[in-house]
C-alpha cells in the first residue's frame, strides 16, 4: 500500500482490479465513447476547417465596393404618391471615391493584414470566333497574393503577372484549347479606340476548385483592366484581410459606418455555410451527449451492482469505523478511475481511428479529403468531462453503499 | 473522555423492537441490564432466535436501541450521530464475526491493517509493522501476504482476531466465531482470544452455542426469549 493514497483510492482500485472482468468492460464502454466523440469531433474540426480554408484561399475576409446608388423615387403628380415607385437604378461600373485615402485608413489599423485595390468587370474572352463571357480583374499582384494565394493555385505557368500578361482558369482554357504562353484577345464594351480591346499572353493557368470560378474568372495587371474596363486611376473593390477572420461582421459593420462604403463580410456571403456548419455542430453535441448518457448508464450500472455484491464486506468496513464518507468515496473514486482510464484508453483508440482515417480515408489520387489535427484542447476537454462523468453517475450507488445498514449487510 | 477504570460495558434497560408502527412489531429484546468489568472474558449463549445477535449489534453501535442505556467505557452513546459512533465504534470496540469476515481484495495483514487505516486515512510502515507483529501473535506470520480469501476458515478467523485487536479497543464482541469451524480449529481460537484477555486485558463477549467452551469462560451470560439469565463459568 502507497502511504501517498489515501484508503479511499487504495479501496477503489482493489475492488476495480478484484472485479476485473466487469471493471475491463465498462472501461472498454467509457474508452470506445470517448474516442468515438474525441473521432467525430475531430473529423467535424477537420471538415469545417477545410470548408473555411477553402472558402478563405479565394474569398477576401471584407470586400469594399462603391456605396450604392441612392434611388429616388419617380414622381410624376403628387397624387400618386403611394404608388410611387421606388427602383434601384443599374449600377454602372462605379470607382470607389478617394480610394487611395480608404486604403491609408485601412493600412492604419492594427487588425488589418492586408488590403489590395482591384477593378473588376464584364469582359469578352476572344479567341477566333468564339467569345467566352469572362469577369475581368485587375490586380496589383503582390499585394492581391496576400489575400488570394494565386501561387498556390496555378496547375500551369506561373502567377508572376507580366505587363501584357493574363491569367486564366482551367476551365476556360479547356473551353478555348488555350496553353501558356498563347495570346488572348480580351474586349469590353469600350471601344476599341479607347482601349476596349487588348491582347494579353496567358502566364498561367489555376485552378480555384470551383467550375463556375474556373470558367469566369481572369486576372490581369490592375492598369491593364483599367484602361479596359474605362475606369483610369480607379478602382471598384477592395479586398480586405484581417488577423482573426471571424470578427470581419463587425469590422465590415464599422467600415460601412464610418467610410461612406458599401462592405461586405465573407461571413455575410457565406451566410448559408455558416448556418449549415452550425446545425452540423448541433448534431455533432447531440451525437456527443447521448453517447455520454449510454457511457454513464454503463458505468453507473456496474457500480449498482457492485454495491449489492460488496455489501457484506461495506457492513464489515463500517463495523471496523470506516464513517459514512468514506465508504462513499470508494465507489466516487471507482467511478472517477473507470471515467479516467476510459478517457486515457479512449484518446489512444482516438488516435488510432484518427490515423486510420488519414492513412485510408483518401481521394483516388493518393491525397488526404482534408487533414485532420489533433487537438490537444479536445483531448482535454473530452478526458475531464468523462472522468466528471464517472464522479456523477458514480454519486447514487456511492449514497446507497454509504446508506447501508451495517447490521442488514452483515447478516444479509 | 473515557473512563480507564469504570465498566467496559453498561447497560441499563435496553430495549429493542422491530418493525415499529407495523403490525409485525416485535419486542426483541425486554429490558436488558448488564455490566461487563475490564479484563472480563464472557460468554453468552441461548438458543437461537433469543436475541443474541441483536444485543452485541447494540453492543457494538451497529445498531440503537429502541430504549435504554447504553454506556462504553462510561460514555453514554445516546444522542451520538453516526460520525460519532462510528469513530467511538473503530476506537472501543473490536469484532469478530461468524462469516466473511474479511474484505477479500486485501491480504491478511492489510486486512488486519484496516482499522488503523479507516482511522488514520494514510497507510504508514508503523500499521504494517503492528499488523505484522499481530499476525504472529496469531501464529499466521507466514501468511501475512496470501490474500485473505485463499486461508482456510480457521486461519482465516485468526486474521479477524488478529484485526480485532489492531486497535488496542476494551471490548472485543465476537458472534459465533467458532460455529464454522471444525473442533480442532475452533479450539485453537478459542484458546487465541483466551490468551489475548489474559495479556492484554482486553474485554471479551462470546456468542457460543458449543458448551464446552462456554464453560471455560469467567462468567457465562443466557439469554432467553430476550432476557439474561446469569450463571457462572468454570474459571
Ligand atoms: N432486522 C430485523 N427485523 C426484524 N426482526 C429481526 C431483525 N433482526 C432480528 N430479528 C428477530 O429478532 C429475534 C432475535 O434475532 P437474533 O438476535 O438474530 O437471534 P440470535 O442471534 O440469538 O439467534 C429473531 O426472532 C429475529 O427474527
Ligand atoms: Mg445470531
Amino acid at each position: 500500500m502507497s502511504p501517498f493514497l489515501p484508503f479511499e483510492v487504495i479501496a477503489a482500485f482493489r475492488f476495480l482490479v478484484e472485479g476485473r472482468r466487469q471493471s475491463l468492460l465498462t472501461i472498454i464502454g467509457a474508452a470506445v465513447g470517448v474516442s468515438v466523440v474525441i473521432f467525430m469531433a475531430s473529423l467535424l474540426a477537420g471538415v469545417q476547417a477545410n470548408i473555411f480554408n477553402r472558402v478563405l484561399s479565394t474569398q477576401a475576409h471584407i470586400v469594399i465596393s462603391p456605396p450604392e446608388e441612392e434611388a429616388l423615387p419617380v414622381r410624376k403628380h403628387e397624387a400618386d404618391l403611394d404608388i410611387a415607385l421606388v427602383q434601384k437604378p443599374a449600377q454602372r461600373l462605379r470607382s470607389i471615391d478617394q480610394w487611395q485615402a480608404i486604403v491609408a485608413n485601412l493600412r492604419k489599423r492594427p487588425n488589418v493584414t492586408a488590403v489590395s485595390p482591384t477593378v473588376a468587370g464584364a469582359a469578352f474572352a476572344v479567341l477566333g470566333d468564339v467569345a467566352n463571357p469572362v469577369t475581368l480583374t485587375g490586380i496589383e499582384p503582390a499585394g492581391f497574393f496576400r489575400i488570394i494565394d494565386l501561387k498556390e493555385k496555378i496547375v500551369s505557368g506561373t502567377a508572376d503577372l507580366t505587363p501584357e500578361g493574363i491569367l486564366v482558369g482551367t476551365k476556360l482554357a479547356a473551353d478555348l484549347g488555350l496553353t501558356v504562353g498563347e495570346k488572348l484577345r480580351v474586349r469590353t464594351n469600350k471601344s476599341a479606340d479607347s482601349g476596349g480591346d487588348q491582347t494579353f499572353v496567358v502566364d498561367g493557368i489555376f485552378d480555384l476548385g470551383n467550375r463556375d470560378a474556373n470558367e469566369r474568372s481572369t486576372y490581369v495587371p490592375l492598369r491593364a483592366a483599367q484602361s479596359l474596363l474605362g475606369l483610369s486611376g480607379g478602382i471598384t473593390t477592395l479586398s480586405v484581410n484581417l488577423d482573426d477572420p471571424y470578427t470581419a461582421e463587425t469590422v465590415a459593420e464599422d467600415l460601412r459606418n464610418s467610410l461612406d462604403v458599401n462592405a461586405e463580410s465573407w461571413i455575410k456571403t457565406f451566410e448559408q455555410v455558416f448556418t449549415a456548419l452550425r446545425t452540423q455542430s448541433t448534431a455533432n453535441y447531440t451525437i456527443q451527449f447521448f453517447v455520454g448518457v449510454a457511457v454513464a448508464l454503463g458505468i453507473s450500472s456496474v457500480l449498482v451492482v457492485s454495491v449489492v455484491q460488496r455489501s457484506r464486506e461495506i457492513g464489515i468496513l463500517r463495523a471496523m469505523g470506516a464513517s459514512r464518507g468514506r465508504i462513499r468515496r470508494v465507489f466516487l473514486t471507482q467511478g472517477a478511475t473507470i471515467g479516467l482510464v476510459g478517457s486515457i484508453a479512449g484518446s489512444l483508440l482516438g488516435i488510432g481511428f484518427i490515423v486510420l482515417w488519414r492513412l485510408f480515408a483518401r481521394n483516388p489520387d493518393g491525397t488526404e479529403f482534408f487533414p485532420i489535427t489533433l487537438q490537444p484542447m479536445l483531448f482535454l476537454r473530452t478526458g475531464l468531462i468523462a472522468t466528471m462523468t464517472g464522479v456523477l453517475t458514480a454519486l447514487l450507488p456511492a449514497q446507497s453503499a454509504a446508506r447501508l445498514n451495517p447490521v442488514d449487510a452483515i447478516r444479509g | 473522555m473515557a473512563e480507564r477504570n469504570g465498566p467496559v460495558l453498561k447497560l441499563e434497560g435496553v430495549r429493542k423492537s422491530f418493525n415499529i408502527g407495523t403490525p409485525a412489531e416485535t419486542e426483541v429484546l425486554h429490558g436488558i441490564d448488564l455490566v461487563l468489568e475490564r479484563g472480563e472474558f464472557c460468554a453468552l449463549i441461548g438458543p437461537s432466535g433469543s436475541g443474541k445477535s441483536t444485543l452485541l449489534n447494540i453492543i457494538g453501535l451497529l445498531d440503537r436501541p429502541t430504549s435504554g442505556r447504553l454506556l462504553i467505557e462510561g460514555k453514554d452513546t445516546q444522542g451520538l450521530d453516526d460520525a460519532a459512533q462510528t469513530r467511538l465504534r473503530g476506537h472501543s470496540i473490536g469484532f469478530v464475526f461468524q462469516y466473511h469476515h474479511l474484505i477479500s481484495a486485501f491480504s491478511a495483514a492489510e486486512n488486519v491493517m484496516m482499522p488503523l487505516l479507516l482511522d488514520r486515512g494514510f497507510p504508514n510502515a508503523a500499521m504494517r509493522t503492528r499488523a505484522e507483529d499481530l499476525l504472529s501473535e496469531v501464529g499466521l506470520e507466514k501468511w501475512k501476504n496470501n490474500p485473505a480469501s485463499h486461508m482456510s476458515g480457521g486461519q482465516q478467523q485468526r486474521v479477524a482476531i488478529a484485526r480485532a485487536l489492531a486497535m488496542k479497543p476494551a471490548l472485543i464482541l465476537a458472534d459465533e466465531p467458532t460455529g464454522n469451524l471444525d473442533t480442532k480449529s475452533a479450539d485453537d481460537v478459542f484458546a487465541m482470544m483466551r490468551r489475548v484477555n489474559v495479556e492484554q486485558g482486553t474485554t471479551f463477549l462470546i456468542v457460543t452455542h458449543n458448551m464446552e467452551l462456554a464453560a471455560q469462560t469467567d462468567r457465562i451470560i443466557e439469554i432467553v426469549d430476550g432476557r439474561l439469565r446469569e450463571s457462572h463459568g468454570a474459571a
